[in-house]
């Protein structure tokens, strides 16, 4: 921890150049840079073989070993499972779906938590908090369980219903965050100058959280398109991206999973940088007018 | 309508409110009571249900699955530990340490989110292979036995479950020590404090409401897993979560599937609970 305050600028002593000191300090000041390294290639080792196995030729059904190069799979990727095609479509048809549901009926929840003062804000906040405590074997039995019961048939309908309720807790919670630290000034200073509630909402309330909101939506959207678990038990025989890889993961996975996972992360590789560089361009100009 | 709201103004809230809350209550609560009532109930798909207050169910259940419900608890345990001890550091060493590559070395901890988790698992399905790219080419250069193997262990399973959870465990440590005013580590030590006493006495109790935050989102999807355990154990791994699947999906047992889903949900909240008390009584003797 002395390594850490030497090494900031409110501490008057200039830290002492790298090479005069002992290697025993060198070594120890090392040791975790190097472990965060070591633990970074591990959260990556998987998708690097993920990756790279989608190149892979192999000549039987299990893709397990590698056996030669070929970019076969990624040319013939649309064409080759069409039952592949139709889960992928699924999954991106609830995402999208769940995300705008769960993100409005989230975001409000969290303004009248942040905004309004009433009665029931315990028990509420025990609701939020409770799927986000229960594990999602319990989510989705519990689900099955009453759709059983009402003889309800399973399909997108169910898995609509069940991604739009677990995306509501961490869409309230993201929201919320945002708003916490959030003064009331401005919208007063709107009112005072003759804007009504609406045109107060929609031209200063709803432009600071934004932010918030987005974050809140992109959590909902990678929850909802990753989910396993309640999936399988809401969605009776219609088929998710996660559900038909499981599927085929039981046969023996076709290189074309790799090179769908390989797609689908490279896409939110570029979604996630392109959303950095937007939120940096915004915060550069949109601070600065809020602040002046 | 809008004078009407004007008039009652203590209803704006309850309006924001209404569709949301009703969501959760009609689709999270409704269906736990529901569950309830079908674990209490006896009969078959095919004959249906009765509700007989069947209570006995519970120990029935309980006796059946000790096994698995006992390793959940245990693995859970176990996976909790383990990325708490390999998060830590990594939190600690992109909090403190990160300087201008801390937005970058977060967006590394959450990157491995966007490939599926299904996909993922699989791949350490591939990687521990019997004689996939890492034990083959170990075994190939003889440095292992040929009766090596990880994979249908609980150490496949275990570090498979961690893996999964660690990004879950970085982020709150990271926020709770990102928070900590770096003054108050300087006081310790201008006032002869060790590295290590700094460390034990200001930035530790400090980062509790992390470790609290990070054992919680690791420990309840662990205790409910059943994929890694499907895809990288064998039938002597088998937890709580792969039993209610199976009676579940397979079986179509639902009142034992459901009294086993309440008695892990349950068990979940009396943990959450016991470690929230053990918890505050370490904050006062700290």
């Amino acid at each position: 921890m002395a390594a850490v305050a030497r090494s900031l600028p409110i501490t008057p002593e200039a830290p002492p150049p790298e090479r005069a000191l002992p290697l025993g300090v060198r070594v120890r000041r090392a040791i975790l840079p190097v472990f965060t390294g070591l633990v970074v290639a591990y959260l990556f080792l998987p998708i690097a073989v993920m990756i790279a196995f989608g190149f892979n030729d192999p000549e039987g059904r299990f893709n397990y070993a590698w056996q030669g190069f070929t970019l076969e799979h990624w040319q013939n990727i649309f064409n080759r499972f069409p039952a592949l095609n139709e889960a992928i479509k699924v999954s991106l048809m609830v995402a999208t779906i769940s995300t705008l549901v769960a993100t409005t009926l989230g975001t409000l929840i969290g303004l009248a938590l942040t905004r309004y003062e009433f009665r029931g804000r315990g028990p509420l906040n025990v609701l939020i908090f409770l799927p986000i405590a229960t594990p999602e074997i319990v989510l989705g039995a519990s689900l099955l369980a009453m759709f059983a019961s009402l003889g309800v048939a399973r399909g997108i309908g169910t898995i609509l219903i069940a991604h739009i309720m677990f995306n509501i807790s961490f869409v309230v919670i993201t929201v919320r965050a945002r708003l916490a630290g959030y003064n009331r000034t401005l919208e007063e200073a709107a009112m005072d100058l003759g804007a009504d509630e609406l045109t107060t909402f929609r031209k200063v309330t709803f432009p600071l959280i934004f932010p918030g909101i987005m974050a809140a939506a992109l959590l909902a959207f990678a929850l909802s398109i990753d989910d396993f678990v309640i999936t399988q038990f809401t969605a009776g025989r219609t088929s998710t991206f996660p559900l038909w890889v499981y599927g085929a993961s039981r046969i023996g996975i076709p290189p074309q999973v790799n090179v769908m996972g390989s797609l689908i992360f490279g896409i939110a590789l570029i979604g996630i940088v392109g959303w950095i560089l937007l939120v940096r361009r915004s915060l550069g100009t949109g601070s600065a007018r809020v602040d002046a | 309508m809008s004078g009407w709201l004007r008039r009652h103004r203590g209803l704006i809230p309850y309006l924001f409110l209404l569709p949301g809350g009703l969501w959760l209550i009609v689709f999270f609560l409704v269906p736990i009571v529901t569950m309830a009532s079908v674990a209490l109930q006896e009969g078959s798909l095919g004959t249906g249900y009765r509700l007989t207050f069947n209570f006995g169910i519970f120990p029935e259940a309980i006796a059946r699955s000790d096994t698995q419900l006992i390793r959940s608890l245990l693995f859970g345990l176990i996976v909790t530990a383990l990325a708490l001890l390999i998060g830590y550091p990594m939190a600690y060493t992109i909090a403190f340490r990160g300087g201008r590559y801390k937005s970058i070395l977060l967006l590394l901890v959450i990157l491995p989110f966007f490939t599926s988790f299904i996909i993922r698992t699989i791949s350490w399905q591939f990687i521990l292979a019997d004689n996939g790219f890492l034990l083959g080419t170990l075994k190939g250069f003889g440095w292992l036995d040929e009766r090596f193997r990880l994979l249908a262990t609980p150490i496949a399973v275990i570090s498979g479950i961690t893996y999964n959870f660690l990004p879950f465990v970085v982020l709150p440590l990271y926020v709770a020590l990102e928070k900590i005013d770096h003054r108050l580590i300087e006081a310790a030590t201008d006032l002869y404090a060790s590295r290590l006493q700094a460390f034990l006495r200001v930035t530790l109790p400090l980062s509790l409401p992390g470790v609290f935050a990070a054992s919680l989102l690791s420990f309840i999807p662990a205790v409910g897993d059943y994929i890694n355990a499907e895809l990288l154990g064998s039938r002597n791994e088998t937890m709580i979560g792969n039993v209610i699947q199976g009676l579940y999906l397979v079986n179509n047992d639902y009142p034992r599937a459901s009294a086993l889903s309440l008695i892990l949900m349950v068990g979940i909240l009396i943990s959450v609970f016991i470690y929230i008390r053990v918890l505050r009584g370490q904050e006062l003797t700290v």
